[in-house]
This record gives structure tokens, sequence and C-alpha cells, in this order.
């Protein structure tokens, strides 16, 4: 009965939707508590709740056993509850130090933010639980793992006892990764409480004491870690049991089908997206794993190698032929295909029903249009057999407009489109990003499926389990460089996870 | 599901709980309730609304209709069709992603070239209608076709560059005008010769003498031109596409830069045409020192059309009753024709805030489904 913080019976409606339907959650104190559940299931509603950034329709929250209304995040501060947002909330051109005061400022006379003594307390803090940074850098010159310890420190500042991370290990290395979970046990033999939100399920296997699992809005189960199985975690989650390896046949590569010798590009913003990548291969049958922290270079280098950011020099040859010069365009006329990384930047016209979204790679060409007149006919036709065979749901079929469609159905709707076109090069950047476990099977199977008829397959991931789980070949990129590949028999997390934070840098 | 046997009720929840139908109810409602602001402002100046709306109707439409004179609505008509065309410039642009509000500008250096070929040239009726009709498109077009490559090479927003061509083309037309065809007046260009006018003997006789003109047939051409080009071709969908989303159709392959040009010169050309309509169908000279009316006018019609080439047409139509309603309103009553220009703005007001309405038609409709539901949940306990 030592609960420090007891949600009971939480419900909270969004228009449209039961975000949390009568959830209940306890946290013993001096526990990590982890909150698992897939995207959607209601974890950041709730925890948004006990940060008090939503109000809840009905139910009762339980501080060390006293009744509270947490009416905004400064009342949460005042019962000492801090959150590390999933998207940091910091000033980039502010330092370290500034940031974490921010709101707090110690005064001097005449209203003077007294900065040193500020620094000084950061950095005592900062030595006290080993969360390494400088007081005086500036946050845009700090790495993501970097930022998120500022977050932490930003809570510590502010004598935070209840300490809520949401999704924290998304950016980070696999290195990084332990580093954070020694830290919060660091936190926990202070007699602090941690809740973690989450869907990963080895993550919680080594960190938490106990977990609770919330579906579709609803609680399922308050489990004790130790004696749950991570099969068990994931039926839980699901609701129905998961796959966790794919079947694929042996890997059997065929012809070359992509090359890249010397490519270059400078770019004048941020020099750690520049790139230079000095070979790259990928054959017919071949699935080919892009590895790397966020924000190395990936995302430009799949936009140079389809044509939507120009390159300075070098070759990229495509079955042969050097296809650097050619229009985004011709080359998808090649045999191309690109689910991009940003469902709605590229990947749909929102405002476009699906039958017309499904069209927009070959809306130009025969039997999509004949001289110029769209053929309405074929497109709905070709649209409703896409959907039915890539299984998209949405409310009124072909006619649906994409934006009111979900995530996971909109992806569909892109696979599909870039799959049925038969492409001798597939590139997946991301294609799982933020969808629910059965939508991310179904994608993984048609990558599979592509690799296994033949095609190329490069996949661009942040997940080092989907890159391992799928991949023939996985490189590493760092700071625009490829600087490492491994065949999958070698790659391992640990390898991996090295070379993802520039090899020698992992100093312990 | 059983759909006879659904209450009256139970439809109407059905019916606005997809979205496209909120959306579609909208403007309806924008109407009636400029309307019925206009009531109570007449009411508050001490006037009879209903004689009010009955002289707007009899001064636009029915005054000697049921007698066989159909000047009235002949020039109803005639207005319309010009609202038509700036109106649907202005939804085109829209529907293609540009914010086109020099559409009075490029109408009236459309009208400027006809006027100007109307009184120089000398031409076989056809041959001159048809050589001032294709001079409007393209003078239109040209006028747009600045602000459309600034939009188009250096993403200069079209909202600025296109108002500042009005000023722009209201002042070179009044230089050329004085220059080289001056009329009786100061303020006015010299008339158009017959071979140039859009006025048909045989339509303008049908409609006992009013303004309508052969452009009347061009507009009813040029809406059905420019719904096949969006709904039914290619071009017409990268269009739209880069309308929507820029970034896409770069990903789809499509040239965004082109189409963005593409597209604010057939807004342009459009606008030009409604220089056409007005200057060689209606007024047969161009006055100077004003920008056309019409141009704003477009984007109120093209706000309450929702964009769609045929929803301008209905709204064009209301815009020209209430505009040609009331002058005759003036005329006959003692409350001012301001009045109607305060409708105007109040149905372009109410349209402009048709998101509001649909959101609190949302609102309507959730609530009612939740009644509903409490209503289902208190049958399962009973």
């Amino acid at each position: 009965m030592d609960y420090v913080i007891e949600m009971l019976n939480i419900t909270k409606d969004f228009p449209g939707i039961r975000a949390n339907d009568n959830v209940t959650l306890q946290v013993k104190k001096g526990e990590i508590h982890a909150l698992l559940g897939e995207n959607g299931a209601g974890k950041s509603t709730l925890m948004s709740i006990l940060f008090g950034l939503y109000q809840p329709d009905s139910g009762v929250i339980k501080i060390k056993g006293q009744e509270v209304k947490i009416t905004d995040p400064n009342v949460a501060n005042e019962y000492k509850i801090g959150m590390v947002h999933q998207h940091f909330k910091l000033v980039h051109n502010f330092s370290v130090t500034e940031n974490i005061i921010l709101g707090l400022e110690p005064k001097k006379t005449f209203g003077r933010v007294d900065i040193t003594y500020a620094a000084k307390k950061v950095q005592d803090l900062s030595n006290k639980y080993s969360l390494k940074v400088n007081p005086y850098d500036l946050i845009h010159d700090i790495s993501v793992g970097m930022q998120q310890r500022v977050e932490i420190l930003k809570m510590l500042y502010r004598d935070a006892e209840i300490l809520i991370f949401d999704e924290p290990t998304a950016v980070l290395t696999p290195q990084e990764i332990d580093e954070l979970m020694e830290i919060m046990r660091n936190f926990v033999n202070e007699g602090k409480s941690i809740i973690i939100i989450t869907h990963k399920l080895k993550e919680i296997k080594k960190v938490a004491d106990r977990c609770t699992v919330l579906r579709k809005g609803k609680y399922i189960d308050t489990v004790d870690v130790k004696n749950t199985s991570e099969e068990e975690l994931a039926r839980l989650m699901v609701g129905r049991d998961v796959i966790f390896k794919v079947d694929k046949a042996p890997f059997k590569p065929g012809k070359m089908v992509l090359e890249i010798n010397n490519l270059k590009r400078t770019d004048k913003v941020n020099l750690s997206k520049s790139l230079d990548v000095e070979h790259l291969e990928l054959r017919e049958g071949e699935i080919l794993g892009l590895a790397g922290i966020e924000g190395n270079g990936q995302t430009e280098f799949i936009q140079v190698l389809t044509g939507l950011k120009e390159l300075e020099s070098g070759e990229i040859l495509f079955l042969g032929q050097d296809i650097s010069n050619l229009s985004i365009r011709e080359k998808s006329a090649l045999g191309i295909a690109h689910i991009p990384e940003d469902r709605h930047k590229h990947g749909l016209i929102l405002d476009f029903t699906l039958e017309d979204n499904i069209a927009l790679q070959e809306y130009y060409k025969s039997p999509f249009s004949n001289n110029g007149i769209l053929d309405r006919g074929y497109m709905k036709q070709y649209a409703k057999d896409i959907i039915k065979r890539f299984d998209v749901r949405s409310g009124k079929g072909e006619l649906t407009l994409t934006r009111s469609m979900s995530g996971g159905n909109q992806q569909k709707a892109i696979v599909g489109r870039e799959v049925a076109r038969n492409p001798k090069l597939l590139i997946a950047v991301q294609p799982t990003r933020g969808l629910d476990v059965g939508a991310i099977e179904f994608i993984h199977s048609e990558l599979i499926k592509a690799r296994d008829e033949g095609r190329a397959v490069l996949l661009v991931s942040l997940e080092l389990d989907e890159l391992l789980n799928l991949s023939d070949q996985i490189a590493v990129m760092y700071e625009g460089k490829i600087v490492g590949s491994l065949s999958s028999e070698d790659a391992d997390e640990n390898k991996i996870g090295l070379l993802m934070s520039g090899g020698n840098n992992v100093g312990k | 599901m059983e759909n006879k046997h659904k209450s009256a009720r139970e439809r109407f929840i059905h019916y606005f709980s997809d979205e496209s139908n909120r959306r579609k109810l909208a403007p309806y409602i924008s109407i009636l309730f400029g309307l019925l602001a206009g009531l109570i402002l007449m009411l508050l100046i001490g006037q009879d609304p209903i004689k009010g709306y009955i002289n707007i109707l009899n001064g636009s439409i029915f005054k000697g209709l049921f007698e066989g004179n159909f000047r009235r609505l002949g020039g109803t008509l005639a207005i319309a069709t010009v609202l038509t065309f700036t109106g649907l410039s202005v939804a085109f642009a829209f529907k293609t992603g540009l914010f086109n509000i020099g559409v009075g500008g490029q109408m009236l250096f459309g009208g400027f070239i006809v006027v100007l070929l109307g009184n120089v040239l000398t031409l076989p009726k056809p041959v001159h209608l048809l050589v001032i009709v294709l001079a409007a498109a393209i003078g239109g077009a040209l006028w747009a076709l600045v602000p459309g490559i600034l939009k188009a090479r250096y993403r200069i927003s079209e909202v600025v560059t296109t108002i500042m061509m009005n000023y722009v083309a209201m002042w070179t037309v009044s230089y050329f005008v004085r220059r080289w065809i001056p009329g009786h007046y100061e303020t006015e260009s010299s008339m158009i010769k017959e071979s140039a006018s859009l006025k048909f003997e045989l339509l303008t006789d049908l409609f006992s003498g009013s303004a309508i003109n052969l452009s009347i047939i061009l507009a009813g051409l040029v809406v059905v031109f420019i719904w096949y080009i969006l709904e039914k071709t290619t071009f017409g969908y990268e269009l739209k596409a880069v309308g929507f989303n820029p970034d896409a159709s770069k990903y789809a392959g499509m040239k965004v830069n082109r189409n963005i040009l593409y597209s604010m010169i057939i807004s342009g050309a459009i606008a030009g045409l409604a220089g056409a309509s007005y200057y060689a169908g209606y007024t047969n000279h161009v006055k100077l020192g004003v920008v056309p009316n019409f141009g704003f006018d477009g984007i109120a019609v093209a706000l309450l059309g929702l964009n769609s080439p045929f929803g301008v047409v209905l709204s064009a139509l209301l815009f020209g009753v209430l505009r040609t309603g009331g002058e005759y309103l003036n005329a006959m009553t003692s409350i001012p024709k301001e009045l109607v220009d305060i409708i105007v703005g109040l149905i372009i007001y109410f349209a402009a805030a048709t998101l509001l309405i649909q959101f609190m038609l949302t609102k309507l409709i959730k609530k009612m489904k939740k009644n509903d539901e409490k209503h289902i949940e208190e049958k399962v306990v009973e």
C-alpha cells in the first residue's frame, strides 16, 4: 500500500475517440514502472494527465495517498513530478544552464540572472548522477543523447521525485541506452520513482520492476516484469500472439542492381549531414539495411539517391547505367520505387482521395491515362485492387480522403503503391515508424516478399531489431559516411551500435 | 442498414456525419445568415424588410418577366457572367494552391487590350470577336505571369505581388488609354466598334434589349472546360497535386515550378476573359483610375462556391441578383443601395466563417449522437 502515485479509473475523451477508458496506474515508491502499449494505446495521454497537460473526464489522482488536482504542469512541478518528453522541449540557441533554469532563474540584484551560480548547481547535479554535460554548451552544438541529459537535469534541478520518461530510447544508440538505464537505476537507489513509457519489450525486461499494459485506451494488466516473458508482454500489448522472427528464404544474391561510388554532397547548414559515401552496393534478392542514429545523413543520402536533392559529385549505377543526373521521374520509370521517410510530407497528398494517391507515381502513363486524359474507371479499379491486396482500411474505400485515414493504413497504401509497381529497386525509409505491431508485421512480410521475388531492397531504419531481422547486409552510416558494413550473420547489436556512434568514442 | 425505417433525425445525423456533406451545407447557411442579418438591419433603420427583398428580386429578375419583358433577368445574367469568370479565376487558383487576389487587375488589363483592339482594328464581326476574346485571355495571362514567375522561381508570395499588380494595371491602363484611345470624358476610353461588341442581336432582342451578351455562352464553355481539366486530365491532376502538396508532387516526379506558373497563367487568362465579358459586352469602354470590383467579388464568389466550377456559377448568380437588385432597390424605395453592399459583405463574412459553421455543425451532430447513446444505455438499464 505504499504507492507514491495512484491514478484511479481515469477516463479521457477526445473528439471521436476515448483515449483512456477507466485506466488505473499505481506506482510504488522507489520502483521503475513501465507503461507498455502500442501507438494509440493511450500511454502518452495518461502521462499528460499526470503532468497536468490534460484534465481527466473522470477518475482520481492520488499522490502519497492524498487526492490532488493537477491543473497544469506548474502544479505537477510542485508535487515533484518531472517529465522528459519524447520530443525535447529545449531552446536551441540557449546554453545548457539557461535551458535548465528556464522559469526558475536565480536572481542577483536588479533582476539579473545569476548564471554562474546556476551553472555551478548544474555542474554539481551532473557530477552527482554522472550525467556528463558542460553547463555552458549551446543546445544545438550537443548530441541528442546529451540533450536528453539536459532534460533529465531539468527535472533534477526542480527536485523531482517522480520522473516520467516518454519513449526515452528512441533517439539513442544501444550504448547510450545502457548508460541511460544505469542512470535510471541510480535514481531509484536514491529513492526516486520512475515511470517509463515504451513499446520496446527488451528495455522493460532490462530495467523495469513492474509493468502496466494498456491496449486501445483500456487497462489490461499490471505484471511483475521478473516473472513475465517477452512473449507474454507482447501478447498482453497486442492481444494475440506475436511472431518475432520473420521467415525468409536463404540469401541468393543475383545481378548487381545498385552501385554507388564516391558520392559527395556538402550541406552548408549542418555539416554532419554532408555526404561522403565511398562505396555501397546492392544486388537482386538482397535487403541492404542502412543503420545509423537519426540525423547522420541517411535522409539526405536517400534524397540524393532518389533525386529529391542534387548531388555534387559521384556515381550512382543502376543496373550498370549511371543515373546520377536523371530526374526523379526518369529514375522512377527505370524501376526505382521509394517508400519515403515522411509519409505526410512526401508520401501522400493528404487532400486527395485514396484513388488519386494510389495513382501518384503512374498517373501519367497508360493505362492510368491516355493522351493526358485520366482513365478514371481504371484508376478506381486499380485502387480497389491495391486496397484489397494490401488490406488498406478506410471509411469510404477508394474515395476516402487520405487525411482521414490512420497512419498504419496510410503507410499500407504507400507500400502497396510502391510494391505493386514491381520495382527492381525498392527503397524503404523507416517504413514502420509509428505503426502498430500488426501493420509492422505486414510491412515486414511485404519487404521480405519483394526480396524473395528477386528485387533489391534498401531499408533505412532507426530500429536495430528491424534491421537485424530483415537485412542480409547491414551498412552503418555515421556523419554522412559509411563507417562499416556487416553481413547479417556477423552483425549484432553491439557491433552495429559501436559503429553508429562513430566507432571509437565509446570509451567504456 | 435499413435506410427506409430511419427517422428524419437519424437521417440528419447520418448525412452530416460525413464531413464533405457538412462542407456542402455551409454556403447555404452563410447565405441564410447574411439575408437574415440584412433583414434585421432594415428593421433597425425603420424599413420594411419584406418590401426590400421583394424589390431586390423584382429589380433583378421578376419586373416585367410575366409580361414577356426579360430585360431585368438579362441584366442580372450579364453581371453574373462577369462574376462567373472572376470567381472561376480565383477558384482555379485556389484549387491549385494559389491565392490570386489580383483578378481585378488582370481583368482590367485584359479588358484594356480588348478595348484597344476593339477601337483600332477593322475586321468582320466573327473574326474581330475571336481576336478580342483571345487577346483578353492573353492580356490577363500576361498580367498574372509576373507574379507567377516570382512565385515559381523565388517563392515570393503571390498574395502580395498580385494585389500590387492591380495598381500597376490601373495606372498603366490610364496612361495608354489617354494616349491612344481617349474618350469624350477625361475618365473614359472611347467606345469600341460595333464589330468588336459581344452584344448579339438575337440575344439582346430575346432579353428585351438588356446587357446580356455572347460571353454568357463563353462562360458556360469555360466552366465546363476548367472542370474537365481539373477532374479528368493528368494536367489538372498535377496542378491540384502541386497545389495541395508541392513536396509530395516533387517526390512523384512532377515539375513543381512549371505547374505553379501554369496555374497562375490560366487563372490570369480566365480573369482576362472577365475583362472581355465586361468591357466588350457590358460597358464597351474602359473607366480610368479604378480597378473593377469584380476582382474582389470573385473571391467571395469562389469562397461561397466552395471553389468548384459549378458552385461558382451558382454563387455568381446569387451575387448577380443582389448587385442588380440593389440598384433597383435604391431607385424604388428609400432603402439605400449600400444595404446590398452590407448584405453581400455579411454573406462573405459568413462564408469566410464557414469553418466555424462546419465546426458548430460537427458539435451539434456529436451532441445528438451522444444523446442517442444515452437513450440507448438508459433503455438497456431499464
